[in-house]
Parts: structure tokens; sequence; C-alpha cells
């Protein structure tokens, strides 16, 4: 009769039953459908990047303007941010202030490389006629690339103030999940960038 | 300084906005002086403006949709009366301004009517059936109603500064591109949908995390009232679907700021995309606003049969699967744009594949009602009026399901009278229902029932007689948004359908009445027991209006229809459960970081459609610092002791006595 009944919940009370889930649970679970939010959107920028791949409007395509060494080396500065994040929650979980910050200003370093190679590419891109004003590819291709890139921006601002919070007020409860909603965030860019990585660059240079 | 703000950008020369601004300014200038004379201001802020109760918030929303359809339906008032005259002749609307009076009237209807009136039901009701004491995020909800006000303001604002959008209420492109439509219209149908849809988005995450994550002991999945479920799947689509809407609508705005091609005539620009992208959101959208209402329906059908919903699991798997389906369908709404047979095929077989779960739907509210004891109240009027309403409203979408039939229909009146068939008889009616029904539960009396029938009958009179027309006029070949015509054989019904909004206007000037009179005789309305219908689910065992934190004590689950089960048991054994343990809670306090991040975010949409880039930024850093202030705070709780919690349950188990006629708890 229960909602369980084949004990699936490895308890006498079947998981959907057991109450309100306690907050760590709450929050997490509640960023989780934010960052799936998130996905949806980027997907929404992912069509009309594959619809407008080939509307060059004999401007430049994709094999033309990319420029796989410094995809290359946004990847690895992205990828060790995401890795220097990790070890910003081994240091919260040790409730290691000191680590914690040299942590987080590595995170914060290694993006702000990122956007430095993003903002090279764009504006050399620009410099030479190949802006988003040039064709629907190229708008398609800036708002994409650019989309991820507004996003690590505001992470670097959400990852600053988390950096002055925990000097200020130390690892409280509520500070705690914040963090884990930060990092849960960060992660997730990295998600982006590989799928973004793999349709935009690796396949436009194979196209 | 200014950008491209200036002097002008004020219609001097257009009387109607001006007079019509300078009214509805006046009436606001008057209420504000009045509440602050009489001091009610504190009061205000503390208890309403930065209150992040669900159920104040719920009503905020339901008052604030209130206000917007008047506005909206004012639009409506004067596109009937524009089209009753226009034959022949230009009426007294100049084309310039018909189409903004169309385009706005969608907007709002659709984004500052229909959605808040359902997202403050869902906001109100579901934290209540669910047992619990507020939502996942509290302060969130707050911010996400503000953001709703913000975006309504901005819409509102460009009445007198500038001008709104002439493109129709989805801005289709090229029209709504820079080159056709250089002026601020869309740009304010955009920042203002952008920022209200941030606003729904996250109080999607915040519903959807609190229904799959925070219910009373014992409320399993296969327990949740009806409502509850209509409102996983409602909040399940925001948060699939208004992504989309967000990506679309920024890539118009680059289209228009920084000249990209999304969707522009050149350099490879696809407006095809727009139409797939924006109908990608817009076909969930219709099932995001009508889901809820059929949960509404459940609840009454229900409650006023005196019996369990009938085939409540088939319910639920209909909801679900309407869920699913709703993505499935969206090609529908642009069948002449020559996908191609096999593609129109497709999606005709998918869209008429979903009036199946709805039609279950209807059996199982008529089954609900076979055999019960119906008492006809005001909301059960309205749920009836709803059952005849939207089968007639279905059943006309089916036939524009079929995709001949379609390219005869499309963009005529008759697909017009369609969806204001199932928007009106499903949304809105199921909005009004909602209304009638939980009204008792969040002030404490019941509205009055006299009132409440006259605006049914001519709301309902009304509609028909406004939007049969619409069909005939449809099968007669008049399409959508003319602002003049020469046709006389359209006259005589468009003369009758406009006095058919004259009798909608009745019905809403009965609603207004019945609120001020039901005010008035508050007294003789109250409701002392909680549970002025003999309901079913948890909203009715707490007290009317339920105190702040809801319940004293979690309720403790044990079937479907929580409260009917604890009711009768009491009944049966004549004595109240027994009498739980106490303990002191928490509860979130209050907190402005809502309407200041709207303050700013209005600013920032203010900025950005005129062009005035510092107050842009400084409306970004203002939402910045805001909740910067907020995520400082040291004290986010207020504690409610255990006495205080047993005091307050203890009035609220002397009125359950009373009402169950069986004695009241002995003081401990």
């Amino acid at each position: 009769m229960s909602g369980d009944p084949h004990k699936l919940g490895r308890g006498e009370i079947a998981p959907s039953e057991r109450g309100p889930a306690p907050k760590r649970v709450v929050v997490a679970y509640g960023f989780w459908i934010f960052l799936l939010t998130d996905f949806i959107m980027f997907a929404g920028f992912f069509a009309a990047y594959a619809v407008l791949a080939k509307a060059t409007a004999g401007g430049p395509a994709a094999r033309d303007i990319v420029e796989l060494p410094l995809v290359g080396g946004e990847t690895a500065l992205l990828l060790a941010s995401s890795f220097a994040c990790g070890m910003a929650g081994i240091a919260t979980a040790a409730k290691n202030r000191f680590w914690f910050q040299i942590a987080m200003a590595a995170t914060a370093l290694l993006g702000a490389g990122f956007l430095a190679l993003e903002a090279y590419e764009f504006l050399h891109l620009i410099g030479e006629g190949h802006g988003p004003q040039r064709s629907a590819f190229l708008s398609a291709f800036f708002a994409l690339v650019g989309c991820h890139g507004l996003h690590v921006t505001l992470g670097l601002v959400w990852l600053t103030t988390m950096m002055a919070q925990v000097q200020a007020k130390g690892f409280r409860d509520e500070i705690l999940r914040r963090i884990a909603c930060f990092s849960l965030f960060w992660h997730a860019l990295d998600i982006i960038w590989v799928a973004l990585f793999t349709t935009v660059y690796l396949l436009g240079v194979a196209g | 300084m200014f950008g491209k703000l200036n002097w002008h950008s004020i219609p001097w020369d257009q009387p109607i906005p001006l007079i019509a601004a300078a009214i509805v300014g006046s009436g606001i200038l008057a209420v504000l002086v009045w509440t602050w004379r009489a001091g009610h201001v504190p009061y205000l802020w503390r208890e309403w403006i930065t209150s992040v109760d669900h159920k104040r918030i719920g009503i905020m929303y339901c008052g604030f949709a209130l206000l917007m359809l008047m506005r909206g339906f004012v639009d409506a008032a004067m596109m009937r009366s524009q089209q009753a005259i226009a034959y022949g002749n230009p009426g007294y609307l100049p084309p310039e301004h018909y189409d903004q009076i169309f385009s706005a009237h969608g907007t709002i209807m659709i984004f500052f009517v229909a959605m808040p009136f359902v997202i403050g039901l869902m906001n109100f009701v579901v934290p209540l059936q669910l047992g619990v004491r507020d939502v996942a995020f509290p302060t969130l909800n707050n911010v996400s109603f503000w953001l709703t006000a913000s975006g309504a303001l901005l819409i509102n604002l460009s009445l007198v500064i500038g001008e709104f959008a002439k493109t129709g209420w989805l801005a289709y492109p090229p029209l709504s591109e820079l080159r056709f439509s250089p002026g601020v219209g869309v740009d304010y149908y955009l920042w203002a949908l952008q920022i209200s849809g941030v606003g729904t988005l996250l109080s999607g995450v915040n519903l959807v995390t609190t229904i799959l994550k925070m219910r009373a002991p014992g409320m399993g999945y296969t327990r949740m009232p009806m409502f509850c479920w209509t409102s996983l799947a409602s909040n399940l689509l925001i948060v699939a679907a208004f992504p989309i809407l967000t990506a679309t609508l920024a890539m118009l705005l680059l289209d228009r700021y920084l000249g990209f091609h999304f969707f522009t005539n050149e350099l490879g620009g696809n407006q095809m995309m727009f139409v797939n992208l924006i109908w990608a959101w817009g076909h969930p959208e219709v099932y995001i606003l009508i889901l809820p209402a059929f949960g509404v329906f459940s609840e009454i059908v229900s409650t006023f049969s005196s019996k369990p919903l009938f085939g409540y699991r088939s319910m639920v798997v209909a909801t679900m699967v309407i869920c699913i389906l709703s993505f499935m369908v969206w090609l529908h709404h642009f069948f002449t744009m020559g996908a191609g047979a096999d593609v129109n095929g497709f999606f005709g077989v998918t869209t008429m594949i979903i009036a199946v779960p709805t039609g279950v739907k209807v059996f199982n509210w008529l089954f609900t009602m076979y055999g019960g004891k119906i008492r006809f109240h005001v909301p059960m009027l309205w749920a009836v009026a709803f059952m005849v309403t939207f089968v007639i409203g279905g059943m006309t979408g089916v036939l524009l399901a079929v995709p001949p039939a379609d390219f005869v229909l499309h963009n005529s009146l008759f697909l017009v009278a369609h969806f204001h068939n199932v928007i009106i008889g499903g949304v809105l009616f199921g909005a009004f229902a909602g209304y009638n029904y939980w009204f008792p539960k969040a002030f404490g009396f019941r509205l009055d029932e006299r009132w409440g029938r006259r605006a049914f009958w001519l709301w309902v009179g009304g509609f028909y007689l406004a939007f049969m027309p619409l069909y005939v006029l449809g099968l007669m070949g008049m399409t959508r948004r003319m602002a003049h015509y020469d046709v006389p054989g359209w006259q005589p019904w468009l003369i009758a359908a406009a006095f058919g909004a004259l009798m909608i206007a009745g019905g809403i000037a009965c609603q207004v009445i019945q609120l001020y009179v039901s005010i008035r005789n508050r007294k003789d309305l109250v409701d002392v027991s909680g549970d002025p219908w003999d309901g079913r689910s948890l909203e009715w065992i707490t007290t009317s209006p339920p105190p702040p934190f809801n319940f004293a004590v979690l309720p403790n689950v044990t079937g479907e229809e929580a409260y009917w089960g604890i009711k009768s048991t009491a009944r049966d054994n004549g004595e109240l459960s027994e009498r739980p343990k106490y303990e002191a809670f928490h509860m979130p306090r209050n907190s402005p970081t809502g309407v200041v991040t709207a303050f700013f975010t209005t600013a920032l949409g203010f900025a950005a459609v005129w062009h005035i880039w510092w107050l842009f930024v400084l409306g970004f850093l203002g939402a910045w610092a805001t909740f910067v202030i907020f995520a400082w705070r040291d004290e986010n709780e207020i504690e409610i002791s255990a006495a205080e919690a047993e005091r307050l349950d203890a009035e609220r188990r002397n009125a359950k006595a009373r009402l169950l006629d069986i004695p009241a708890d002995q003081p401990a």
C-alpha cells in the first residue's frame, strides 16, 4: 500500500514520506535546478549556432577563424581553475580559511586568464573585420562563446564576493551552502565549455 | 547624459494615452497620499512589501494580476469599440496607436495577468497543501514578485514615455528588428520581459524545489493533492521553457543593440529560427498557465461534490503526459511557414494526441460530480462554466490542428476566438474560481455570494457574446489585428462582440463591488473554523488566515486527502486527535532585498531602453550591492517559542472542535 512497496528507500518509511529535507539538501537541489535552466538557455544558443553555422554570408567560416592552440590554452586555464576550485572545496571541508583564500585566489586568477585569452580572441577577430556584425554565423559564434564568457565574468564577481565574505564572517552554515553552490556553478561552466569546445572549435576545424 | 530620452519622447500630440496616464497617475497618487496620511506605510512595508511569507507574496501576486487585468481590459475595450465603428472609416484610433494597443494587450494579459495570477495561487496554496511552513527559498520568492512588478512598471511607463511595441505580443522579426521598428517600443517589450522573466524563472525553481523536497511527513508523491501535482508540472515547464525565451529575446536584443544578424534580412539572418524558438517556449507557456487551473478545478469539483477526486492516479498521469507532450507540438503555431507536409502532419498528430489526456481530465471531473452531493457555490459555478467553455475551445483547437484547415484559418479571428476561448474559459475562469475558493483562507472571511454570482453570469455571458462572433468572422475571412475594414457583412458581428466586451466590463464591476461589499460585511461572512467549504486538503486544517508559520506542528499524513482523513477520524471517535508535542522552531526574517533589487532593475531596464549607459551600470551595481548587503546579514531567522505555538494551536483546535461538534481540549 505504501508508496515504496519494494523498500527501495531501505527503511521503514518510504523516502518520499520522510518530511522536509534538511536545508543543505534543499539549497543544493534548488541550485541544481537553476543550473539546469542555465543549461537550457545555453541550449538555445547552441541551437542557434547549429542553425546559423553555415550562414557565413561570404565571410569567414569556422575553420577560417579557429586557432586551436589559443583555444587549447583557454581550455587548460579553465580546467585548472576548476581544479583550484576543487581545492577550495577541500579547504572548506577542513575549515581552513588560509588555504581556502589561496585556492580561491588561484581559481580567480586562472579564470581571469581564460577571460583574457577570450578577449584577445574576440578583439583579434573584430580587428580583422570578422566581428559579430559580419554574418549570422559570426553573430551566433560571438553570442554563444560570449555568453559563456559572461558567465565566467559573473562567476568572478561572485567568487571575489565569497572570498570577502569568508574573510569577514568565517565558515558559517549559510556561507558553506553558498560555497557549495558556487563550486557547482564553476564546474557547470566547465561542462558548457566542453560542449562548446567540441561543437564550435573541434567540429569547426573539421568542417 | 540622457541617451535618446528628451522632451519629445513624451507623446504630447496624442491625447488618449496622456489622458489615460493622467487619470491612472492621479489615482495612484491619491491612493499613495491616502495611505501615507492614514499612517499605513510602516505597516505595508513591514507586513507586505518586505514580507517573505509565501501567503503574503501569493496574495500580492494575485492583487497585482487583478490590477493589470484592468489595464489589459481597457486595451481590449478600445479594440472592440474601434472595430465596432471602423467600417469604411478610420475609427478613432490611428493605426500606429492601434498596433501598440493589441501588442500591449497580449503582452500584459499573458505575462502580467495570467502568469502572476497562477503563480500567486500556487505560492499561496502549495506550501499549505503540502503541510509545510514556507517555500524552499522565501526571500527569493519575494525577489521574484518584485522583479515581475518591475517588468510591469516598465511596460506601463511606455504609455507616457516613448511608445510600446507595434509588433504583436511575440514581436516577430524582421518587423521587430531595428530597421523596421526603430523606436523604443520593442526595447520596452524586450527589457520588461527579460526582467520579469528572471522573476518567473526563479519562482519556478523555488516551487519545483518546494514540491520535490519540502513535504510534510507522510506526504508521499501519490498523496499530494491534485493542485500540487499540476503545480509541479507547471513549474517544471517554467524551468524548462523560460530559459528558451530568455535566450531568444537576448538574441533579438543583440540584433537591435549591437548589430548582430540572428533574425535580420541580411547576411544570413534567419527569421524562421525566431519563430521556432519563441514557440518552443510559447507552447509550453500555455500549459504553464492552464495546468494550475486544471488543479484548481480538481480541488473545487471534489470539494463541492463532497467526494474524493475521481481517478486520482489517472489525473496524475494525464498531468504529466501533458507536461511532456507540451514540448512536442510547437510547430502547429506556424503550419503556414512551409515546413512541408510531413513535418506539418507530425505536429498535427501530436497536437491532436494532447487532447487525449485533457479529455481524461474532463471525464474525471464529470465522474467526480456524478453521484456527488453538489453544492453550487461561486467557485463551483466557475468550474461548471469552465468545463463547457473549455471543451468548445478544445474542439476548435483540434480543428486548427488539422494543417489544411489551419491554412484557411491561420491568423484569422477564428484563431483569436480559439485562444481566448481556452485562456479566458480555462485560465481566467480558473483564477476566478481559485480566488473565490481560497479567499476565506487568505483573509478569514468569505466573498459575497450574490455579487459573485452576478459577476459570474455577466462574465460568462459576456465571454460568449464577445467571442463566438469572432469564430464566425474568422470563417468569413476577417484577419486579426485590423484597425479598420471595408466589408459591410462584418460590422454586425463586431458590434455584437463589442456588447460582449461591455457585459464583461459589467462583470468586472460586479467583482469590484463584490470585494467592497465583502469587506464591509466581513463580520457576517467570517470564517471561524478555518474550513468554510468542508474541505479535504491540508490548507483547511489550519486557521483562516493561517499564522505566519502555517502549522504549529507539521501534520502527519497517512493517506490521500490528508485533512479529510483527520477530520473523519475525529468525527468518528468523537474527539480531536491527540495533542502533539510542541517544539520551538525558526522562521525567516523579512527582507527589503526584493523591492530594492526591483528598484535597481527598473532603472537598469529604463536605462537600456533609452541608451543611458551610466544608469545601466549603476542599476547593475545597485542590484549586486543589494544582494551583498543581504548576504552580509547576521540574523536570518526569528524563533517561535513552543509556548507561542501551543497557544495558537489551542485556538485552532477549539475552533475545529466546535466545527465538528465534539468536546474541546481540556486545558493542559
